[in-house]
């Protein structure tokens, strides 16, 4: 589904954009279900530094990635201002730790550009590409590898 | 493609269900507790996997299943008496049956000698054969009496006078199957044939499409309007066809009717034949009178609804009577099964999440409101307590919806206890109770090989041989018994039986022989009879093929225990054996727990807690660098800090400020988790943290607690271990740096 | 306008391979699972054709053909039983109860869809 869009350059994408640290990031909102305020998580055994724990949304138990964790960034200390975005791929339900949505915004699949090849290798195998939008630079992640791809065998199974 | 692929899944689905119900109809005849209903169902269950079969081209299992329904139906009819050995041919063929159905659908060979083997034994007790049926039928194949049985009272009231029906031409059929320039047809229905709902028009249509078609009507058998009954008929009707015509689909056309009219099929006349002495009418006053005649019809089914008592046709006393038996059986068939529907189990565990949701939601707002003070009199506080009875009955009726009587693995049991007994060469008779017993869905799918392993060992190494026990003053056959019980929130299974009980003094050699337990160790008796679940303990001398597949009793606990349960086992000498699995109703929910650990709430299922206790500082040891032990009883059993193992900390907490949970692991071993402290026992509903996760090391799943936290439920076997494992690690380290 | 078939059989299987031939023929498709529920049923549609079964449990075939021919409101709709061809005495029993015509199981889709249409045009 999301592949079928990102093939057509004409397209309209509906993108949700937020913050993570001074950073803007953006997220196809077909695969947003939810935004919610930071609750506690109750931490896994054994579960990856990105991992922030799982929490109970509606009655189904899910992960919290820590976004900027998994970028390679700092990890986050949590706080009530901070923001879950939930999110849906293939069959699985998780949980984005960011900062702050800042923004919806709508943008033609042709100004999607590249990935400059200066971002570091980690951050550029999560993105698919940068938007730029009022002198804003937004990268738009590649959900499907921030919630697949392992590290040390450990994390995110399909 | 698909609608087929899944249609036949539905097939094998019904299979399963004919075939249970098959089962129990014929083990309540062996019971003699079986009626004609009974009997009528049986035979309907074979009838219908032969129907399905026959659709799907399963022809091994529709030739096997027409034997077998043959002689049910002699059964059925009286011309085969029911006796014992003929009710055990029934199973055993009601076994070969099973077996076809599964390999019709998992593939594989079947033994065709053992087919042919029972479909000779079927056709031997005289009710089979493919031409008994025949034989069996009371009525005599000739037409011409039903002809005459047909055209019986409005016949005579209303003097209407039948043509005889030539039938040298409607026998010569298979000659006369060629081409034919023109057919000659002279048809006239008789009111039977609108009875039916048939209707000759539709019949000229259809016969219209085979050629080109000439019809008069004789309209000479109309009576005065007076006279004529609404369900009457007074036309007849000659047609000729004309074009290459198949006589064959000639007849077909009049293939339903053929006993309700006077029919003639004239096929030796070339060319087209107008009737002379007629006044020949012409197409159009023909489709007029047509037109006339469907008018009358639709009068005709207007009719009864006019008139308030309408004309009931007096039914034939055969077809009365048959009518009458099925009625007659419905009233004496005791509980009516209720109406049901078949639902997605997907949006059964969908609904059943939901409750628990709303469950934990409710009892947030409870604690919200007692919170902000409110007395608990007011019309909030009796409200809330309201809405939590509510909730409760809710949550207690969506799980019912997963719950199922046992009976069907109650039912596979007894072809268990029939090949057994087979095997073994003892009498053997299976003996249930609680059948209507209602266990979740999955629970029942993992009970099968647990209670197979069960039966099968309580006739093999249970029951004694038929000598021994009429030795022994007991009757020849030996019983085993299966009871299911509702018994305080979960469900008891007893399976028992009457044999010599647990030789003791066999089993604690044994138990030594392999290093299960020391020579001088002192055992209660119902330590020992324990012990025949203890990993490697196998009691038989020379394994049979019955019980000795390679798994014991221990495989058997483990997998009970998998599911939340309980096995234990008592036995008296002389007296026979009994196992008793205790279960929880539903694998959605679980007893657990609730403990503190190193800030983090957990839960432990409570199945695989023995008990806990304070740890004083006289009972623990040190072991060597980090190990500790506990004491208890004079038994060393290891002390497994459960923080230090999930890595909720590094520093092992203080044994004397911490709570021990004495666990029993898959292999029997005993082990103390450490724990900060106790919060209470709770009932908690099971998620699954694979879903949006992925497996967990030392973590069954999890739950919701109250206030809406996650917490993860404990798994106890990879947490004792995963500290062994821990421990062999340090030893190998050791032993490397002291290398 | 779509023919409406009821089908009345206690197998599942049966009655899913009717509804796929019927509806691959165009023709909507109501079902019972047996002869007292098909009465019920027919308290609440109009059928152009029924289709039953003969065996079936609590009202077999017999019951309900006799039934739907005593009843005032659908005697005339057209009834077609299903049959084994081996068993020529059961077509007999249920022309005489008042079927219209019959149907040999295993049935082939076209001949289906043809027996319908002989019997409602």
């Amino acid at each position: 589904m999301t592949h079928a869009r990102e093939h057509d350059a004409a397209a309209n994408n509906e993108l949700i954009a937020f913050r993570l640290g001074s950073q803007e990031f953006c997220l196809d909102i077909m695969s947003v279900r939810d935004i919610r305020g930071w609750t506690p998580t109750t931490p896994l055994p054994h579960a990856c530094e990105y991992v922030k724990g799982v929490i109970n949304l509606r009655g189904a138990v899910l992960p919290v990635v820590d976004l900027a964790a998994r970028l390679g960034f700092a990890p986050v200390e949590p706080s009530a201002r901070h923001v879950i975005i939930i999110t849906q791929v293939g069959n699985q339900t998780i949980g984005l730790l960011v900062d702050a949505v800042s923004d919806i915004l709508t943008v033609s699949s042709g100004s999607i550009q590249a990935t400059p090849d200066v971002a570091s290798e980690l951050a550029r195998a999560f993105m698919k590409g940068v938007i730029a939008m009022e002198g804003r630079m937004l990268s738009l992640i590649a959900l499907d590898s921030v919630l697949t791809q392992n590290q040390a065998g450990q994390g995110l199974p399909n | 493609m698909d609608t087929m692929a899944a249609i036949k899944q539905t097939f094998f689905q019904e299979c399963e269900e004919q075939l249970a119900e098959l089962e129990e109809g014929l083990l309540a005849i062996e019971r003699e507790e079986g009626d004609l209903e009974t009997i009528n169902a049986v035979f309907r269950a074979v009838h219908s996997i032969k129907g399905g079969a026959g659709a799907f081209g399963l022809d091994d299992l529709v030739r096997f299943a027409h034997t077998f329904e043959t002689t049910l139906d002699g059964m059925r009819s009286g011309k085969l008496e029911i006796t014992p050995q003929i009710v055990k041919l029934m199973l055993r063929s009601a076994d070969i049956l099973s077996d076809l159905v599964r390999i019709s659908r998992d593939g594989g060979e079947m033994d065709a000698g053992r087919v042919a083997q029972m479909t000779d034994e079927l056709a031997r007790t005289g009710g089979a054969g493919p031409v008994a049926p025949a034989a069996a039928a009371p009525q005599p194949p000739a037409f011409e009496p039903l002809a005459a049985g047909e055209a019986e009272p409005q016949v005579d009231e209303f003097g209407f006078a039948p043509v005889q029906i030539s039938f040298d031409t409607l026998i010569a059929d298979d000659e006369a199957a060629g081409i034919r320039q023109a057919v000659h047809i002279r048809f006239t229905p008789k009111p039977e044939l609108y009875a039916k709902a048939n209707d000759a028009l539709r019949l000229l249509r259809e016969l219209g499409r085979l050629g080109e078609m000439e019809v008069s009507c004789d309209a000479s058998a109309v009576p005065l309007l007076g006279e004529l009954d609404p369900e009457g008929a007074y036309l007849t009707w000659d047609i000729t066809l004309t074009g290459d015509l198949d006589e064959k689909a000639v007849r077909e056309v009049f293939e339903f009717v053929e006993f309700d009219c006077d029919l003639s099929i004239d096929t030796a006349v070339a060319g087209p034949v107008m009737d002379e002495s007629d006044a020949a009418q012409t197409v159009q006053a023909i489709l007029a009178q047509v037109a006339a005649e469907e008018a009358a019809g639709q009068e005709r089914h207007a009719a009864p609804q006019a008139e308030a008592p309408a004309p009931v046709r007096a039914a034939p006393p055969a077809a009365q009577a048959a009518s009458a038996a099925p009625q007659q059986a419905a009233n004496s068939q005791a509980p009516q099964p209720g109406a049901t529907i078949r639902v997605d189990l997907d949006r059964v565990d969908r609904l059943i999440d939901l409750v628990g949701e709303l469950v934990i939601n409710q009892s947030m707002l409870a604690q919200r409101v007692m919170e902000a003070g409110i007395a608990r009199l007011s019309d909030v506080a009796v409200g809330l307590d309201d809405l939590e009875h509510l909730t409760r009955e809710i949550q207690d009726s969506v799980m019912a919806i997963r719950a199922q009587p046992v009976r069907p693995i109650f039912q596979r049991m007894s072809r268990v206890v029939r090949e057994v007994a087979d095997m073994t060469g003892k009498s053997v008779r299976l003996v249930t109770e609680g059948e209507n017993c209602e266990v979740d869905k999955t629970v029942i799918e993992r009970l099968a090989d647990p209670l197979t392993h069960m039966i099968r060992n309580a006739i093999d190494h249970g029951l004694e041989k038929p000598e021994d026990r009429l030795a022994a003053g007991k009757p020849e056959q030996g019983v085993v018994r299966m009871v299911a019980a509702h018994r305080s929130g979960r469900v008891v299974i007893e399976v028992s039986d009457d044999g010599a009980g647990i030789n003791r003094s066999r089993v604690r050699q044994i138990a030594v022989d392999r290093g299960i337990v020391a020579e001088d160790a002192q055992l209660s008796d119902a330590e020992i009879d324990d012990l025949i679940f203890a990993p490697g303990f196998s009691t038989a001398a020379a394994i049979s093929d019955v019980s000795g597949r390679g798994v014991g009793m221990d495989v058997v606990r483990r997998s009970i225990q998998a599911l939340g349960g309980r096995i234990t086992i008592t036995s008296r000498p002389g007296l026979g054996t009994t196992f008793t699995l205790s279960l929880p109703l539903t694998l959605a929910v679980l007893d657990g727990m609730v403990v503190n650990v190193a800030g983090q709430t957990l839960v432990v299922p409570l199945s695989a807690i023995v008990e806990t206790l304070q740890p004083k500082a006289q009972d623990v040891h040190g072991l060597g660098e980090k190990a500790r032990v506990i004491g208890i009883r004079g038994a060393f059993i290891p002390l497994i800090d459960v923080g230090c193992v999930l890595g909720y900390r590094d520093e092992e907490a203080d044994p004397l400020a911490s709570v021990a949970m004495m666990v029993e692991t898959e292999n029997q071993s005993q082990c103390a988790l450490l724990v900060d402290g106790i919060v209470g026992q709770q009932q908690v509903v099971i998620k699954s943290l694979e879903t949006n996760y992925g497996h967990v090391f030392g973590v069954a799943g999890a739950t919701i607690l109250g206030d809406g936290r996650v917490a993860v439920i404990l798994d106890v076997d990879a947490i004792v271990a995963g500290s062994r494992a821990e421990a062999a690690r340090m030893d190998a380290n050791r032993k490397r740096s002291a290398a | 306008m779509a023919k409406t078939i009821l089908t009345v059989d206690d197998s599942r299987t049966i009655r899913e391979m009717l509804k796929a031939a019927l509806m691959d023929a165009g023709m909507e498709v109501v079902q019972a699972e047996d002869g007292v529920h098909g009465l019920e049923v027919l308290e609440t549609c109009e059928p152009d054709v029924i289709i039953t079964d003969i065996n079936m449990p609590r009202m077999d075939g017999f019951g309900f053909i006799e039934a739907v021919r005593g009843s005032g409101r659908h005697r005339a709709i057209p009834i077609l039983v299903l049959t084994t061809e081996s068993v020529d005495d059961k077509k007999d029993r249920a022309r005489r109860a008042g079927a219209s015509g019959w149907i040999i199981k295993p049935f082939d889709p076209v001949k289906l869809v043809t027996a319908i249409n002989r019997v409602a045009a």
